[in-house]
């Protein structure tokens, strides 16, 4: 790959300055290709997996065991037409769906899939997430504005007080993440998972942050299910109180283009937390090699988990998320911050 | 809420107990019946599309007497009778709007020589509004064409009648 690198970059095939370029939208697209299929997939897979829960067998009729399920879903958006409301504000509109998903695509440029295998492995790397998935918020409440509906607009209400709400649990979590691994770069964060008595042992999955942190990764992984707007946590969409929120009006593309947002964030909730705490590439025992593979099905198990909880629970009140969020949270990840502090700079500690 | 609830609800008991719940469905024996291939046993009084019936001879039994046309609550049935040729009291016009059905089974009821009856059948379409207009002629034919169907049906409910 190396050899590639320096080859496009070298003065007679494109130069350093263009070589450059090109070498990054390769790897964009090397991620981002594999990504959207995972998001088309994604679609499949809950309604697979929630028919099984459910008792029966979901989407079988198309291609073998209803595997082409998602692209003839694809293909029929894509051949509908974007109706745009003649109340609507045109250009919000049409920007509310781009800005759901930009920030949700872009979120993935820090986020390393295994040792190396990184876009950018920039040293800010988790700053740059928590800046990035806040301004998802804005594509959600500019479309619930612009659409000029009252369903859309309660559903962008709901989703810019929950998301915020949620964000500050998320920010808490995040900084005990940040103390024990004395690093915002997600590689390392990992790496720093990757030291410890149990590890030595040959027990790696002892040594992760999941279990030092327990609470924090609970309230993460539930914080990232409200922020994602999944069910049980779905108030902003709520299909049975406000049809389909900020979605109501949106058609084609441009509805598929809210629920490609949805499932990449749910895909990027499920790598970080495998990232964060359960040692994103690493292999749990110490006699089997680390690897993408670990990464992906730590990735996955965390994925199931969004569509069993969906396939569960039914949806919070709106009051009864808020006092979660704010009640709950919101003091457990304070606690567990001093906690965690005290407990550094203790002789107990397990991080020197 | 004591002690214990709060308790419990932080270490997410019975959020726990649920997801065992649904995961314990998941590997269950799969209810989906795919319907093409696979079909529910249908009882002999399932009330589908009419057929009009004919006797031994080959004649037809409807004798005009326009009960399941006062009948029918949907006003789906259209008759008008008229003499036939040998002097018999006859349909001429004897239509079901199957756009205004609605499957009650009254009019195999009311009539008095059991000439319409609602078959098992239920797997026909229209593709235009007119195509669920039937007329006589076509009532007649279905009744012919399941004419085994129909008595075996027939003879399987008698029973209970």
């Amino acid at each position: 790959m190396d050899a590639f690198r320096d080859w496009l970059l070298s003065e007679n095939v494109l130069g350093a300055a263009f070589g450059l370029v090109v070498w990054d939208l390769l790897k964009i697209i090397v991620l981002l290709v594999p990504l959207l299929v995972c998001v088309a997939y994604m679609t499949y897979a809950e309604r697979k997996i929630i028919g099984f829960m459910q008792v029966r067998l979901g989407p079988n009729r198309t291609g073998p065991l209803g595997l082409l399920q998602p692209i003839a879903d694809a293909f029929k958006l894509m051949f509908k037409e974007v109706v745009i409301p003649s109340g609507a504000n045109k250009g919000l509109y049409v920007l509310g769906p781009i800005l759901a998903l930009g920030p949700s695509l872009a979120a993935w440029a820090v986020v390393p899939v295994a040792d190396g295998w990184v876009v950018s492995n920039a040293n800010a790397g988790l700053l740059f997430l928590l800046a990035i998935t806040s301004i998802e918020v804005y594509g959600v409440i500019i479309a619930g504005w612009a659409t000029n509906s009252k369903y859309a607009f309660l559903g962008a209400m709901r989703a810019s007080a929950q998301m915020i709400s949620y964000e500050v649990a998320l920010g808490f979590a995040l900084i005990c993440v940040l103390m024990v691994s004395q690093s915002l770069n997600l590689t390392d964060i990992v790496m720093s998972q990757n030291t410890g008595r149990f590890h030595d042992m040959g027990l790696g999955f002892l040594s992760w942050n999941w279990l030092p942190l327990l609470p924090l990764f609970v309230v993460y992984f539930i914080s990232g299910v409200a922020e994602t707007n999944r069910a049980p946590f779905d108030v902003v969409e709520g299909e049975s109180e406000i049809v389909a929120g900020h979605m109501v009006e949106y058609s084609g593309m441009a509805f598929a283009l809210f629920f490609l947002a949805e499932y990449a964030n749910m895909i990027l909730v499920s790598a970080l937390t495998s990232l964060l705490f359960l040692g994103g590439w690493l292999s749990p025992v110490g006699f089997l090699p680390d690897g993408f593979h670990w990464m992906a099905l730590k990735t996955a198990f965390f994925l199931f988990m969004f569509l069993w909880i969906r396939a569960t629970f039914p949806r919070f009140r709106y009051d009864q998320i808020m006092r979660l969020g704010w009640k709950v949270f919101v003091p457990i990840t304070l606690v567990w911050v001093i906690v965690v502090a005290v407990w550094m700079m203790s002789p107990l500690s397990i991080w020197k | 809420m004591g002690a214990r609830d709060y308790i419990g609800s932080l270490f997410l008991k019975e959020l726990l107990q649920g997801l065992i719940v649904t995961g314990r469905h998941f590997f269950q024996r799969k209810l989906t019946i795919q319907y093409p291939e696979e079909k529910t046993p249908q009882s002999p009084r399932f009330r589908g599309l009419h057929a009009l019936r004919r006797d031994d001879r080959g004649e037809e039994r409807c004798i005009a007497c326009k009960l399941c046309e006062a009948i029918c609550p949907a006003m789906a049935i259209t008759i008008d009778i008229g003499e036939r040729e040998d002097g018999s009291r006859r349909t001429t016009r004897y239509d079901i709007d199957y756009t205004k059905c609605i499957y009650c089974g009254f009019c195999e009821e009311a009539c008095p020589v059991e000439a319409i009856v609602e078959t098992p059948i239920f797997e026909y379409h229209g593709e235009a509004r007119g195509d669920l207009y039937y007329t006589k002629q076509m009532l007649l034919a279905v009744g012919d064409r399941y004419k085994e169907r129909i008595d075996a049906d027939k003879a399987a409910d008698a029973k209970y009648r």
